[in-house]
């Protein structure tokens, strides 16, 4: 009973906000396009309008490469702001994780404060920032842009896991005759494992959706998955063929989640 | 030459000094306690000998060598930790292998010297399985294996009893005086326990304040304390103030207020005048009827005031008439008579001239 009273909020809103949707979106990504946006309807009302189920979204999709090199792109452009990220993060998180208490809280602070401003207020900085060295509207602007807004959310996971390391398992390590760099390896790094895969998924998975960074900072041909998405909705109102590639992405996102974990996994049964 | 020495060692946290001028050696083979009260400063000093603190002034000698410019990778001793400091990610086997791996020995060679290892701690079955499957118990041997792997000159033991339950600790004490044996490395133990450290050690050195208070043989400081401070840590003891009165050859008698004269042994530099207290071990002083034990040379009327039967021995706790409080143990060698005296009786407590010692300090 009180498991269904404690459980059954969340269930609903899971049910309600999330399932809902994502059937609505599947179901959108079948039908025709409605002649000034929106959907067609399902049954015709006049002659010689599209109406019903169709694969057409999807034909076009599976037709054209181009869509292939944008995803193909979208998954590099995230991977190389994760990887950044996780390079920039781990030093800074290890350090507040080492740093006196006391400080720490303010660090975390320091860490979170940019959320505190608007998202396009900073990121229109970069444009500022970037400008004068003609660096403006290019795949570096876009990695520097993608790299600063979701640093804080590799840091943070990172920070967490690396607080709660023993330390005494460092002192074993040295003891039994390991080098700083042998004691990163051998122990920092594998323990904080769960760290670096929480915080790569926290950026690796918006990033693909962001259409914000790449239209301000990029150029002409730096747009990613998100932008096409926006664009379907928005600009070319086309919402079938916007729920097709909503879904696509989703579908990549798992395969890459899914196949991390599996390897993942994998490394750990063999550790 | 000693294998390790500490010479002259102080070191200082702030205003307070941690370890004072403390110098000691201690013998290959050995298996030597640092003994102490928590804060005494004796993890200090095993930190400062494993290398991860630096003493401020006087120097640690390994086999002749100072030790200050090597870091603790380097040094050959090893700690067997209080929180043991197993890798998480590894399982028995790695941990176990990590040292050998670290100095880069050979796969077949690990892989023999691990299984070695594992038989030394009783551990055979256990090598694939991961700490947290292991009991308290087995992570300890699992830490002791480790540490053990590679033979080093020294290994350093930091209360590594202290987690375990009692009955766990005696069995656990028993191993590890084996397993010293067998392996043949010095051994540094830790710890606060005195019946841990009388139990297992060659040598104790009992600690207070950053200071080595004595160094000795256990049944030497269990006998023969130096001053009230080592009395009263090491063991039960009933301690009478008071005063010398008279020296000749091997007795002094020693005032003590409202008890009269007490006969005990001579000690150096005891002479009339001085102020000095008799340290007496519970298990040194007879309780008999009133009247009886006419044979001993001390003798004072008290009253029983509690007993506690513990099953070998019953402990009695005796007012005497000066009103202090007396401690005497009573074995209980034949069954079924567990309790001589009822509270309340009126007892005399006895005991020879030979017992006890004379403290001045």
């Amino acid at each position: 009973m009180l498991k269904w009273l404690v459980g059954g909020p969340p269930f609903v809103f899971l049910v309600a906000f999330f399932l809902l949707p994502a059937l609505i979106m599947v179901v959108a990504s079948l039908r025709y396009p409605g002649e000034f946006g929106g959907l067609a309807p399902l049954v015709s009302t006049k002659p010689g309008e599209e109406a019903g189920l169709t694969l057409e979204s999807y034909r076009v999709f599976f037709s054209d490469w181009v869509y292939f090199e944008i995803f193909a792109k979208s998954f590099g452009v995230a991977a190389l702001t994760t990887l950044v990220c996780l390079l920039m993060a781990y030093p800074l998180a290890a350090l507040i994780a080492r740093s006196p208490k006391r400080y720490r809280d303010l660090m975390v602070l320091l860490v979170v404060l940019p959320f505190a401003s608007n998202f396009l207020v900073r990121v229109y900085a970069w444009m500022i920032m970037l400008g004068p060295f003609e660096l403006l509207f290019s795949r570096f602007a876009v990695i520097c842009g993608m790299v600063y807004v979701h640093l804080p959310f590799m840091i943070l996971p990172l920070y967490t896991n690396l607080e709660k390391h023993d330390p005494a398992l460092l002192d074993a390590a040295q003891d039994l005759g390991a080098n700083a760099w042998q004691r990163f390896w051998r122990v920092t790094f594998p323990l904080s494992l769960p760290g670096v895969f929480s915080g790569s998924a926290l950026v690796f998975i918006p990033v693909l959706g962001m259409f914000a960074i790449p239209e301000i900072l990029g150029g002409k041909d730096d747009w990613i998955v998100g932008n096409m998405i926006k664009e379907s909705f928005l600009g070319t109102r086309d919402w079938p063929f916007g729920s097709m590639l909503s879904l696509m992405l989703t579908l990549a996102v798992l395969a890459v989640a899914g196949a991390a974990s599996w390897l993942a996994g994998r490394r750990v049964s063999r550790a | 030459m000693a294998l390790l020495e500490i010479r002259n060692v102080t070191r200082r946290f702030g205003p307070l000094t941690a370890i004072d001028n403390v110098s000691l050696a201690v013998q290959a083979g050995e298996f030597f306690t640092l003994l102490g009260p928590s804060g005494c400063g004796k993890t200090t000093l095993l930190r400062m000998i494993a290398g991860f603190d630096l003493p401020d002034a006087g120097e640690i000698l390994l086999e002749g060598a100072d030790m200050a410019d090597t870091p603790p990778e380097k040094r050959p001793i090893h700690t067997v930790f209080q929180s043991y400091a197993l890798f998480p990610h590894m399982s028995v086997a790695q941990n176990i292998a990590f040292p050998l791996r670290m100095a880069g020995n050979a796969p077949e060679q690990i892989s023999a010297k691990v299984r070695d290892a594992l038989a030394l701690v009783h551990l055979e079955a256990k090598g694939q399985q991961y700490p947290h499957e292991l009991s308290g118990g087995q992570k300890q041997r699992v830490a002791l294996a480790r540490s053990l792997v590679n033979r080093p000159r020294l290994l350093l033991l930091d209360e590594p009893l202290g987690a375990l339950d009692a009955k766990l600790r005696e069995e656990m004490q028993i191993e590890l005086i084996d397993m010293q044996r067998e392996v043949g490395v010095t051994f540094v133990f830790v710890t606060h326990s005195q019946n841990e450290a009388l139990a297992l050690s060659s040598r104790i050195a009992v600690m207070n304040a950053g200071r080595v208070e004595q160094l000795d043989e256990p049944s030497r400081l269990y006998g023969f304390p130096r001053n009230r401070f080592v009395a009263d840590f090491i063991g039960k003891i009933n301690l009478f103030d008071g005063e010398i009165v008279a020296v000749d050859g091997e007795r002094v008698r020693l005032r003590a207020a409202g008890l009269g004269e007490i006969e005990a042994r001579n000690a150096a530099g005891l002479r009339p005048g001085t102020p000095a207290t008799l340290a007496l071990r519970p298990e040194q002083v007879r309780i008999a009827a009133i009247g009886a034990a006419r044979d001993l040379p001390n003798r004072y009327p008290g009253k029983v005031r509690d007993f506690l039967y513990i099953g070998d021995v019953t402990t009695y706790v005796i007012d005497l008439q000066n009103g202090q409080r007396l401690q005497a143990l009573l074995p209980n060698s034949s069954p079924g008579r567990a309790k001589f005296f009822e509270v309340g009786d009126a007892v005399t407590a006895a005991w020879p001239a030979e017992a006890g010692v004379v403290l001045t300090e």
